[in-house]
């Protein structure tokens, strides 16, 4: 074969053995398919799965705030407040008491708003809620001033 | 040409066999096909919504974002609460406003006070990643960097992702962001970190009223499964064929 179309094909070889060798370096070994994956959906780093699973847990549940905090869960669990994690107003737990010491507790209204700020909306389970209009029911108050949390029922204030 | 009486015999032959062969028997099967049809995998999560258990109290996208360490201040999140308001005049008003993290706490739509008379109907949608059975953002990822777990999670892999967002564009559902800080692709896990441990996702658990559920559509016994075989569920946007895993309960037609 003519010399000026073989140079071009020896280009075009070594272009390609190289991509192949960097190739063979950059991709990770584990690179590929689950046994009975599909090459479509499941061709991935396999260890990827393992740094999700190893990803830090921070809600904790009531039932790890109950090892300690006995009283306290059994008293919201006997309120109207029964179905509410106590991780939604007392923050994560993540590794309380070692990390944090303390848990930074909210008690805006706008967190009690988020259920109890009167929606004319009949139709959907929000109307259920007792609920108050904010801009008339004591705007400058925190509402667990009066109310408390634990056991809102207006009978124990 | 010639052919000889021998030749024409065998080549009719040949030509017979050919055509009554059926041309399944000439499908190659994958071997994940023949691994799916004798049941390899015991675990397929699924979602399921209950749209009238939903008040828009938007504790799920709280816990979400801190349990998922997604930038709390920036409107980015895995998942969100949506609002529907439809009025007398056929008209429907959706917010969002943060993706509902802060919860409904005004009457207010777009700055828009809507007169509570002619409001037909209204209520909260939860949306999240679908983690679709055939999911196109996988699909389209030209590095291998996002994929599905064998129990049907699809999940991102950060160092491995080079952020073009072709996935982003790809779902139908608008659930994929990209991630401000690491720069990548970000979409809901199923908090593949807790439900792999036996745990509920956070979103799951934070929420009050049991709007939201996760189980096992492999399991027979699993209260989910049980409610998406035999109760009437609805998916979002079937027509993108993608095959959506999260179900939902009572959902409008002008839920997209």
């Amino acid at each position: 074969m003519k010399n000026h179309v073989l140079r071009p094909l020896f280009v075009v070889i070594a272009g390609v053995a190289l991509l192949l060798v960097v190739r063979h370096f950059i991709v990770p070994d584990d690179f590929g398919v689950e046994e009975g994956g599909s090459f479509t959906f499941n061709y991935h780093r396999l260890s990827s799965n393992d740094d999700w699973k190893n990803f830090k847990v921070k809600y904790r549940g009531m039932e790890y705030c109950q090892e300690c905090h006995e009283e306290k869960v059994e008293e919201i669990l006997a309120s109207p407040h029964s179905v509410i994690q106590c991780e939604n107003c007392h923050g994560p737990a993540v590794d309380h008491p070692e990390d944090p010491e303390v848990l930074s507790i909210e008690t805006s209204r706008l967190l009690c708003r988020r259920c109890h700020a009167f929606l004319p909306y009949p139709q959907s389970n929000r109307a259920d809620m007792p609920a108050i209009n904010p801009e008339e029911h004591n705007p400058s108050e925190n509402c667990v001033e009066c109310h408390n949390p634990h056991n809102p029922d207006l009978e124990n204030m | 040409m010639s052919c000889s009486r021998r030749d024409l015999l065998k080549n009719t032959m040949k030509g017979v066999v050919a055509a009554t062969l059926p041309l399944s028997a000439l499908k190659i099967l994958s071997p994940a096909q023949v691994k799916a049809s004798v049941g390899d995998s015991n675990v397929r999560w699924v979602f399921l919504v209950d749209i009238q258990k939903c008040v828009g109290c938007g504790f799920c996208v709280k816990a979400c974002k801190i349990e998922n360490e997604v930038p709390y201040d920036v409107g980015v999140t895995r998942t969100w609460v949506e609002r529907y308001v439809v009025t007398k005049d056929h008209k429907t008003h959706i917010d969002t406003p943060m993706g509902g993290r802060d919860g409904y706490t005004t009457s207010k739509i777009h700055g828009e006070e809507i007169d509570p008379d002619t409001i037909t109907k209204a209520f909260f949608v939860p949306k999240l990643c679908n983690h679709c059975k055939k999911p196109a953002c996988v699909q389209v990822c030209p590095v291998g960097a996002t994929y599905q777990t064998k129990d049907g999670v699809v999940l991102v892999d950060r160092s491995w992702c080079i952020g073009c967002g072709y996935c982003i564009m790809a779902c139908p559902f608008g659930a994929r962001f990209f991630h401000p800080i690491y720069k990548v692709a970000e979409k809901c896990t199923f908090c593949y970190h807790r439900i792999t441990k036996g745990m509920k996702t956070a979103c799951v658990q934070a929420c009050p009223f049991g709007a939201r559920q996760i189980g096992n559509l492999k399991d027979e016994n699993d209260p989910v499964a049980k409610t998406i075989m035999t109760k009437r569920v609805g998916i979002l946007k079937d027509e993108y064929g993608t095959q959506p895993q999260v179900y939902y309960i009572g959902l409008d037609e002008r839920v997209r």
